[in-house]
């Protein structure tokens, strides 16, 4: 007993040591001076290689070029998504930005309290009434959209354009709307370039556990390379995974989505999806700085660089010129609104 | 024999604001059969352990061979060659003999644990000593003797030459603790020596040179066993004169019930043909029939795990029955549970009471209620007030010591938690009382205190049917003495008819007979 | 000595702390900070202004129901894993009995039902492994686990599929039962989630100790957990005894749903509360299996949730979950040690 209250005793004396170092470089709290921008991650946070990542890039970017001092909040469970928001605008940042569509509610409650705080969100997804008509959005809080379904055209495009089988595969996660304008935008690509191919479009599930399963991914591409298929555009978080592995098992192509993923599975994915988080987030704080912040719905597109597909070193051999030069045509056909893609099946 | 071995002066240890020992004197001649005796909480355990070098003791000195040793530690305690058997025992249940003994200090090739040396290491020493025990059994499937064996072997592979027993037949049945004596006694043989605790008279007559009587943690007293008396003994132990149940027997003193014909009292219990199974065996109880009438105390004698347990267990409803008939002042009861048997008017002692007979963590209150609760419970809330009241009164009529209701059952001696039993068991409504092992690691003054309430009992026109391992006990108590082998009752005599001699044979199943009655 | 033993219980907590305390300066310090400024950040963001003690309360409400949850399962003896599914099968079960409930039914008789929906729907969940254990003695901990799962994925799947609005994960709002802020009463609280449902965890533990220490039940409860054969033998039903504690577990933990789906947000949404049914049971464990002792821990616990949110700018959020997970293991370390010792006393009498 008396042992243990001298360890007490000298724990407490270490803490109150520890207490007293002040390592240099430490900071805390906001600056003045610079743009303060807060940004909230989704659950599971930094590390998805995805949007989360994406926006982080964003914002470091920020850092560096516009010397944006930014706070990073992580969230825990549920209610920490708003108590994020709201901590980062009761400090008084400039811009709080949150991470992924679950925190629309959020973000147009605490836009509605902190009317001289802007918001941005992304993916944010825009309310609606009864009706199914779209509710205003207040006026400091930017919803930054993405048209998915225009860079699944041009991916779409370009698998058609370099299949042989004339089947191409399409593997979604969880089967509702947000993804489906991934498949309408893919099938219309497909078959603005080539008539007689066929899709064919599976998904993992209907819950979200569908986007946190390699192995019902591998399934589903397995089985798609069987049939014929020998182009696979993934649209399905971490189940994509098991997607890529199955390319790299049955030696066919696979493409990647939101971020260039390349790296998965080198050799075998034709090109990736890759949405502009990371730009829209820059160019958000970029706003904030220079005074032109709007709110209202930004629906980021092939004109706004919002989406695009990835062309480098790595899948140049992948893509003839000719196809390269076909695909091109079809985005200035998109831009200039010679096209139109759809955003549902 | 006149150097000492092991010795204790003066040794004071303090637990908090209770001293364990106050003056502990003890001095073990080399090569001796040492004897501690004293009532449950006299301080016999924590003097051992002090020896043992589980303890630091807060003054006095501990000895070895003349070497001032106080304050050392186990491991130089068995470095310096002394070991101790701890009541309950410390083995790896899933482990070998083998592995067991070797645990801590295995022969090894490189780095791989060499099976075979150990075994080799392990049967030498069974050989040297005669305690005779596979090496390559599991201990989960030993006997109880034979785990104690097990604990006595581990120590002496240590290379203990002065051994600490702590109550080692405490759990043991008759042919096991004549086992024990034997394998005591090789040990003294070959120069050990040994120190044995225990609190049944008989024991230190049986086996030892020298005895040491211990009261509220001093020692009264170091007697030469061939010069002192079992009563002389009792009487230092508990500061008083002592009715021991041996005596009675001894002295054909034996008082049965009133003396009014059997067949003319009612029958309280009436079990009929009663089949306990067991899972892939022969059932436990295997047809066994008997009566308890009104004013009578059956006994049943036999060696330990004959079927006993499970028929105590049944008969109170705890195990389920695959036939036969249990009869209540003519009802039929075998289809009752737990409580509704207790309601009826069956009492139950069970045998191992820490496990079945109390809830050690709650109070002597909340434990004299225990299988009462619904009776001192009104719409489902518990009458605080009765149940203290309850407790104040029996604490009071069985001299529950220390008398606070307060304190938790762990906290007291096992004579003094038994006594928590019985009062429960005895202090209220019932008709037949099933008494499994009422006085088993109980001290000799609980001992006669709890006799005397069966007697009582008795005498007052209940019905008792009583297990016990300890003959003498049966013998002591019983109008009826019956004996189980194998599940079945093999014989049943009247008192005056039983005696150990008569009833040897049948225990160890050598004759075999049924005489109804 | 006899002050010192009756300091014992509380030095034991105290000795976590500081394990814990000095872990997390070492942490800090990698990570370049100081741990001065950083403990201040994490006390300021929590009990330093009103809306950090609402979040406090907020969180604190949630973790003492399904604290309870698994205390009170500890008292019987059982290991209850699942208070993670009760949780989320309450929360779902009130929300779709405010979804029934017609829009304008008085708050006084749609709150209760609504807690009664809860309530049942932990119940049921939790009543499961008690079925299965007192019938086929199949083992708690693995029925509970396996549970969390089933009931987690088939409230995902029946919310994904009928429930949800659209490109949302949750439930559409409830039409009555809504519990209100305590910002309703105390302006100061603006913006915290803090909401009366706190009410219903003071009254829950206030249930379980009278419960536990004062009925008939509670005293049979008690001896199941700590010597279940002495029980039997006292006429208790030890399977039954199972059975309603783990119902009533599964009961006080469903409540804790309310938190968020009455109290909060009024919908029910997937994951709303991930995690708080496991750090149940490190609430229990910390607070000793006693009613005020888990609502203690739960507070603590709270505050390290809150507050992993305040220093999050400069630490990573792991650092608060490593210091949680310190706490626990300083916890489960110490207080065997402290009963060892209190135990170690009294065994002089023996």
């Amino acid at each position: 007993m008396r042992r243990l209250i001298i360890l007490a005793a000298a724990l407490f004396a270490i803490h109150v040591g520890l207490l007293l170092v002040r390592p240099a470089g430490a900071e805390v709290g906001a600056t003045s001076g610079a743009v303060n921008v807060g940004v909230v991650f989704d659950l599971g946070g930094r590390g998805d290689k995805s949007f989360n990542d994406g926006a982080y890039a964003g914002a470091e970017r920020a850092v560096r070029e516009l010397g944006a001092h930014v706070r990073f909040v992580e969230p825990g469970e549920g209610s920490d998504r708003e108590a994020g928001l709201r901590v980062l605008a009761a400090e008084g940042m400039d811009l709080v930005i949150g991470v992924g569509f679950i925190f629309s509610d959020d973000l147009t409650q605490l836009a509605r309290e902190y009317p001289n705080t802007r918001f941005a969100g992304v993916d944010y997804a825009v309310p609606t009434d009864s009706k199914g008509q779209p509710l205003a959005l207040p006026p400091n809080l930017a919803a930054l959209k993405f048209r998915e379904e225009e860079g699944s055209f041009l991916v779409g495009a370009l698998a058609a354009l370099v299949s042989r089988s004339k089947t191409l595969g399409f593997v979604g996660g969880m089967d509702f709307p947000l993804i489906h304008k991934f498949e309408a935008g893919y099938r219309a690509g497909v078959r603005a370039v080539c008539a007689d191919c066929t899709v064919i479009a599976q998904y993992a599930g209907v819950t979200p556990e569908a986007f946190r399963n390699p192995g019902k991914g591998l399934e589903l591409a397995l089985s798609q390379y069987q049939s014929g298929v020998d182009v696979i555009f993934q649209a399905s978080g971490s189940t994509g995974l098991g997607v890529f592995e199955a390319a790299r098992r049955r030696g066919k192509l696979a493409i990647g989505v939101d971020a260039d993923q390349y790296g998965e599975a080198p050799g075998f994915i034709l090109t990736s999806m890759v949405k502009g988080v990371d730009a829209a987030v820059f160019r958000t704080i970029e706003q904030v700085k220079g005074g032109t912040f709007r709110g209202g719905v930004f629906q980021l597109g092939l004109a706004e660089q919002g989406v695009d597909y990835v062309y480098d070193e790595h899948n140049r051999a992948l893509i003839p010129d000719s196809v390269r030069a076909r695909v091109e045509a079809l985005r200035q056909d998109v831009i200039a609104g010679r096209i139109t893609v759809p955003s549902t099946r | 024999m006149t150097d000492s071995a092991l010795e204790a002066i003066h040794i004071v240890k303090r637990f908090g604001s209770v001293e364990a020992n106050r003056d502990a004197n003890l001095s073990v001649g080399a090569g001796e059969i040492h004897a501690v005796v004293g009532e449950n909480g006299a301080g016999k355990s924590t003097l051992m352990r002090v020896l043992a070098g589980l303890f630091v003791p807060d003054a006095g000195t501990v000895r070895v061979h003349g070497r001032n040793v106080t304050g050392w530690d186990t491991r130089r305690a068995i470095a310096a060659g002394v070991g101790m058997v701890h009541q309950h025992f410390m083995l790896v249940p899933t482990l070998t003999v083998a592995e067991n003994l070797v645990l801590g200090q295995e022969p090894t090739r490189g780095v791989r644990l060499d099976l075979a040396a150990a075994s080799e290491s392990v049967n030498s020493l069974c050989a040297r000593t005669g305690l005779r025990v596979d090496p390559s059994r599991r201990v989960d499937a030993l006997s109880v003797g034979e785990a104690q064996r097990v604990e006595i072997l581990k120590v002496l592979y240590r290379g203990a030459r002065i051994l600490i027993l702590d109550e080692p037949t405490a759990v043991l049945s008759p042919p096991e603790v004549r086992e024990l004596w034997t394998v005591l006694r090789t040990l003294k043989a070959r120069g050990d020596t040994v120190v044995v605790i225990t609190h049944k008279l008989d024991e230190v007559a049986e086996i030892s040179d020298a005895v040491t009587v211990m009261r509220a943690g001093e020692t009264v007293g170091c007697l030469r066993t061939q010069d002192a008396t079992p009563a002389a003994i009792a009487r230092m132990m508990v500061g008083r004169d002592v009715v021991l149940a041996g005596d009675l027997v001894r002295h054909g003193d034996h008082a049965p019930g009133a003396a009014v014909p059997d067949v003319a009292r009612r029958v309280a219990l009436e079990v009929t043909d009663l089949v306990v199974a067991r899972p892939r065996q022969r059932p436990a109880v295997d047809g066994v029939s008997l009566v308890v009438r009104e004013g009578e105390i059956v006994g049943i004698a036999g060696v330990e795990g004959n079927g006993q347990t499970e028929l105590i267990e049944a008969l109170a409803g705890l195990r389920p029955t695959e036939a036969g008939s249990v009869r209540l002042n003519g009802r039929e009861i075998v289809a009752f549970d737990v409580r509704a048997r207790a309601d009826v008017g069956i009492s139950h002692i069970p045998e191992d009471r820490q496990r079945r007979g109390l809830v050690l963590e709650y109070s002597i209150a909340d434990n004299l209620i225990l299988g009462l609760q619904h009776r001192f419970a009104h719409r489902g809330v518990m009458q605080r007030d009765r149940v203290r009241r309850n407790a104040d009164r029996q604490i009071e009529a069985f001299d529950i010591r220390p008398p606070r209701p307060d304190v938790p059952a762990r906290a007291l001696s096992g004579g003094n938690q038994q006594k928590i039993v019985v009062a429960r068991e005895m202090g209220r409504d019932f008709s037949v009382l099933l008494a499994a092992q009422p006085t088993r690691g109980v001290d000799v003054g609980a001992i006669e205190f709890i006799h005397a309430r069966l007697r009582a009992a008795r005498d007052g026109g209940r019905a008792i049917l009583l297990v016990s391992a300890d003959l003498v006990e049966v013998l002591a108590l019983a109008d009826r003495v019956a004996v189980m082998y194998e599940g079945r009752i093999v014989v049943t005599l009247p008192r005056a008819q039983a005696s150990a001699e008569v009833l040897g044979p049948y225990m160890t199943g050598a004759q075999r007979g049924a005489k109804l009655s | 000595m006899n002050v010192l033993r009756r300091l014992a219980p509380i030095l034991a907590p105290l000795l976590a702390l500081l394990i814990a305390a000095v872990v997390g300066d070492a942490l800090i310090l990698t990570f370049g900070q100081s741990p001065a400024a950083v403990y201040r950040l994490l006390v300021d963001g929590t009990l330093g202004n009103a809306y950090g003690i609402g979040q406090v309360i907020y969180k604190a409400t949630t973790l003492a129901c399904t604290g309870m949850a698994v205390a009170l399962g500890l008292r019987a003896g059982l290991f209850n894993i699942g208070a993670e599914g009760q949780l989320a099968m309450g929360g779902f079960a009130a929300a779709v009995v405010g979804l029934l409930l017609p829009v304008g039914t008085p708050a006084l008789l749609a709150v209760p039902v609504c807690l009664a929906g809860a309530a049942l729907g932990g119940a049921a969940v939790g009543a499961v492994p008690g079925v299965l254990k007192a019938r086929f003695g199949a083992h708690e901990v693995i029925v509970t686990i396996m549970l969390n799962f089933i009931v987690l994925a088939f409230l995902n799947w029946i919310v994904a599929t009928r429930l949800h609005v659209p490109e949302q994960l949750h439930t559409p709002d409830i039409r009555a039962g809504a519990i209100g802020r305590l910002a309703g009463a105390f302006p100061a609280f603006h913006g915290s989630a803090a909401n009366w449902t706190i009410l219903v965890a003071l009254a829950a533990a206030g249930f379980m100790a009278w419960h536990l220490f004062r009925t008939r039940q509670g005293y049979e409860l008690r001896a199941v957990g700590l010597q279940p054969a002495a029980a039997e033998s006292g006429g208790v039903h030890v399977g039954r005894v199972w059975l309603r504690t783990m119902t009533l577990a599964g009961a006080i933990a469903g409540l804790g749903g309310t938190n968020f789906v009455l109290g909060y947000k009024q919908y029910y949404e997937e994951g709303f509360a991930a995690g708080a049914g496991f750090i149940g049971i490190a609430v229990a464990l910390v607070g000793r299996n006693h009613p005020v002792g888990v609502l203690l821990a739960s507070l603590l616990f709270a505050v390290l949730s809150q507050g992993g949110l305040a220093v999050n700018a400069v630490v990573p959020k792991q650092m608060v979950d490593v210091l949680t997970a310190v706490v626990i293991i300083a916890v489960a370390v110490t207080v065997p040690e402290m009963q060892r010792l209190v135990r170690g006393a009294h065994g002089a009498n023996r």
